[in-house]
């Protein structure tokens, strides 16, 4: 039994129906992509007033679950109720015209419009004349910030935001629309600690509103810190809910990959070898300034600092995408110049970027054709012609040993999870056999299993030599990893630490300097 | 034990899998093809009273057509796999005619463009001709590839360019008179067989050469093909040089099969190399395209143009209804892209 969103706001302004213990209720939902089986009858609650954590590792049915609740995917079979109603969602705005509003994690502002205009779009208040009336979308705007303690000029254009503001920008937008049940995926991710900390703030004023916050999220702190309840997934399946204040940490991960995961990180000591690549004073103008540091094969360097500090700028020179205004680049005690990736290959040097959608994979094309794009520029190719057979086989073994879960190699990369879409660009470097391998965030927003055997698979390189830069934001894979720490701030760096004096406190100071 | 069990269940799956071996896209787009003949072959019996395909003359004069077309399509198909587009590529078929001609003349013709350089063997107004081709085809590489402007604007600007040169070169008189030996490549059958080895050559380009990987890298994603050491500029200029240097091919047939060369010549042909192209299943958002696919594209617009004046459609209608069945192929490919997202 479906009701219209107009039925249903009657009946939610007459407050005829009684008020039901939750605001969602999710039973049976089973839904079917095309080979895969998403969801298998998957059950979820929402009490009221509360924020309910979603767990799982990637590909656990999580994102599958709450882009049925947000109208996005039809589920195959199964009942939502909302209030104690069933309802049955066609599309995005049916969803928000019952109270349910999705926060995505890749932002859906305009960035030519102003942050009032973003808001209120479609919804914009009209004067006499039929125009928009924007004192008064000005002054709703206003109004809506201060309930949300959000410091927001309403007349700013959402292009010049901080990622953190547009993010404000899109609960204000979600809020404005009434939503009793509000979904966050991810919301921190690209957020520093003191805005996440304002978050948290609007997170919690919220939910003294009585609102339903589902919140997914791969850090367990966050769970800890701001969820009541949780659920966990796996493989499509429902697992448990509890509230976060009964279990461990280790009960949840138990809980996500359905066997315990002994070692975090797995660092090995290995015997540090010599120099392999020295930066001497690299500046890239108004970007990082006078950056020296030194790594040694076998050696893991992390890079800690926030986003913004220029870390990931410093990996990109060095690997010739930018190249450097000053400074110079040692490579086995040679200078070498680096004004392309190209060269930097060349020199034995392989770099896994941020940003796995935007510049890592190939995402319309296939396993094999992902991972032997880099090794093509000087092996299994002759007279022009590509070594069909050398280049599967070998692209096929490197998808074995990293474990690359994949129905096969000519599955397109988009098809895969983010954790395994990691290993394919992992397994394109090491087909290059790289003597320096620059990581940067090797496991952002990906799965509690696949990131540990990332872990395990980076301490192998570093024992055979290979010296590693990984740059991270996640601290306890910066403390459990890395031989040292180097700390940037500001484009600048601000420490260096040795792993047996580097401390979660003594990092953010630095970061912080 | 862990480990072997999480390779277990990755690899089960594999099995069942790997058998079912995705269908070529061209398959689609073939029975298209077959459709469309065969509705023309039952219509030419109901209104014309007579067989559409059972005509020898006719399917020549199809294919013929179909190869210049074709020919330039190839090289647009590769453009636009890499996430470009070429619009020059008519205008370059008009100015690669008219200066490949010039030197092709025979010196019984009563006024040559240079009375000095009649009688010329035959490779030598072909090499101008490619080498024209080919200098168009890098100057919007390079424009592309360094100035960042947008390929539709380089190649527009080229378009308009090369359009002004073929009838500055002449002041608008037509080149006539070519050699025998010029005119043979537009004779009989080579036309075909021109384009059926360029067709074929690119067609394992792309397939089997580190040149196509890397194209279609380039299409797929260009940030992520420049960190994985692509030198793209390099790349992109190598793409535009080969489809102006089969622009600059086209133009020399066309020249050879007219036995002259004229000013107007390829007006347009690049849409229909870009719409043979995107009839064929190459995606204009780049990273998806085969030279096959553009082969039966290309024939499908050459049987509806014939269809269409066998029947004894108005021009002006097959215009319109071409129009119609571009814009058709484009939808269809957004919503190839759409499905594959969900």
């Amino acid at each position: 039994m479906a009701v219209s969103p107009s039925t249903m706001a009657a009946v939610r302004a007459s407050g005829a129906i009684p008020q039901s213990e939750y605001l969602l209720n999710v039973e049976n939902i089973r839904k079917e992509f095309p080979g895969v089986l998403a969801l298998d009858n998957v059950q979820f609650r929402l009490k009221r007033g509360t924020v309910h954590a979603l767990m799982g590792e990637n590909g656990a049915g999580k994102s599958t679950l709450m882009k049925i609740l947000a109208g996005i995917y039809i589920p195959d079979q199964g009942e939502v109720h909302l209030k104690g109603l069933p309802i049955r969602l066609k599309s995005p705005l049916d969803a928000l015209e019952n109270g349910i509003a999705m926060i995505h994690q890749e932002l859906n502002l305009m960035p030519f419009m102003t942050v009032a205009e973003n808001i209120w779009i479609r919804r914009e208040p009209k004067n006499g004349f039929g125009f928009v009336d924007h004192g008064k979308m000005y002054d709703m705007t206003a109004e809506l910030f201060e309930r949300l303690n959000i410091k927001l000029d309403p007349e700013s254009q959402v292009r010049d935001l901080s990622v953190a503001n547009r993010q404000m920008v899109e609960i204000a937008k979600a809020v404005s629309y009434e939503s009793d049940v509000l979904i966050m995926d991810e919301p921190t991710s690209a957020l520093t600690e003191r805005e996440v900390a304002h978050l948290f703030e609007i997170i919690r004023s919220l939910r003294e509103q009585g609102i339903g916050i589902v919140y997914i999220t791969h850090k367990m702190n966050e769970l800890f810190e701001i969820a009541d309840e949780f659920s966990v997934f796996r493989d499509g399946r429902y697992i448990g809910t509890h509230l976060s204040t009964d279990v461990t940490r280790d009960d949840i991960i138990k809980m996500m990959v359905g066997r315990e995961i002994t070692q975090m990180f797995p660092k090995e000591e290995v015997p540090i070898g010599d120099v392999v690549l020295s930066v001497k004073d690299l500046s890239l103008k108004n970007v990082f300034h006078n950056v020296s540091f030194d790594v040694r094969a076998g050696e893991i360097l992390g890079v800690a600092g926030l986003v913004g500090s220029g870390r990931s700028n410093v990996a990109e020179t060095i690997f010739g995408v930018t190249p450097a205004t000053s400074g110079t680049i040692e490579i086995k005690g040679e200078v070498v110049k680096m004004t392309s990736p190209t060269q930097a290959i060349s020199h034995g040097m392989a770099f896994i970027t941020e940003d796995r959608k935007e510049t890592g994979c190939l995402l319309i094309l296939d396993v094999l054709e992902n991972m032997q794009i880099a090794v093509l520029q000087d092996r299994f190719v002759k007279y022009g012609f590509v070594q069909e057979k050398g280049i599967t086989a070998a692209c096929t073994k490197m998808s074995e040993t990293l474990r690359v879960k994949t129905p096969n190699m000519e599955e397109r990369v988009e098809n895969l999870s983010g954790g395994n879409q990691q290993k394919v660009l992992i397994g394109r470097w090491l087909l290059t056999n790289p003597k320096i391998l620059i990581l940067d965030e090797p496991t952002r927003g990906i799965d509690v299993g696949a990131k540990a055997e990332i872990h395990r698979l980076v301490s192998q390189l570093a024992k055979q030599g290979v010296a590693v830069i990984m740059i991270s934001s996640e601290m306890p894979e910066v403390l459990g990893m890395s031989d040292r720490v180097m700390v940037m701030h500001e484009g600048r760096v601000t420490g260096f630490l040795d792993r047996a004096e580097a401390t979660q406190v003594k990092v953010m100071e630095l970061a912080s300097k | 034990m862990t480990s072997e069990q999480v390779t277990a269940k990755a690899t089960t799956p594999a099995l069942g899998r790997k058998h079912r071996r995705r269908m070529p896209p061209e398959v689609n787009i073939l029975l298209v093809l077959i459709g469309i003949a065969l509705v023309f072959e039952i219509l030419g019996w109901i209104f014309a009273g007579q067989s559409f395909l059972m005509n020898v003359q006719r399917l020549r004069i199809i294919i013929l057509q179909v190869s210049v077309i074709g020919i330039i399509a190839v090289g647009v198909t590769q453009v636009i796999i890499t996430g470009g587009i070429d619009l020059s590529s008519g205008s370059v078929v008009g100015m690669t005619a008219m200066i490949a001609a010039s030197f092709a003349q025979a010196s019984t013709w009563a006024r040559p463009v240079y009375p000095a350089l009649t009688d010329l063997p035959f490779f030598i107004p072909i090499g101008i001709g490619l080498g024209i081709g080919l200098l168009a085809g890098i100057i919007n590489g390079w424009l592309i590839a360094y100035t960042k402007i947008p390929p539709f604007i380089a190649t527009l600007g080229m378009m308009v360019s090369a359009r002004g040169i073929a009838k500055w070169y002449t002041k608008g008189s037509p080149v006539s008179g070519l050699t025998d030996q010029f005119n043979f490549i537009g004779t009989s059958i080579w036309p075909v067989v021109v384009f059926l080895v360029v067709a074929l050559v690119f067609h394992i380009a792309l397939r089997y050469t580190r040149y196509g990987k890397f194209t279609y890298a380039i299409g797929a994603n260009v940030q992520a093909a420049r960190v994985s050491g692509i030198n793209v500029e390099k790349h992109l200029i190598k793409v535009y040089a080969i489809a102006g240097l089969l622009a600059g091919l086209a133009g020399i047939v066309t020249a050879a099969r007219a036995q002259t060369a004229q000013a107007g010549m390829g007006v347009n042909y690049e849409l229909d190399a870009i719409a043979a192209a995107v009839i064929g299943g190459t995606s204009l958002a780049g990273g998806v395209g085969r030279i096959t696919g553009t082969v039966i594209g290309a024939i499908i617009l050459g049987i509806m143009i014939s269809g269409f004046t066998f029947l004894r459609v108005d021009a002006y209608y097959q215009e319109i209804i071409k129009g119609v069945i571009i814009v058709a192929a484009v939808i269809v490919d957004v919503y190839r892209q759409k499905k594959r997202k969900v």
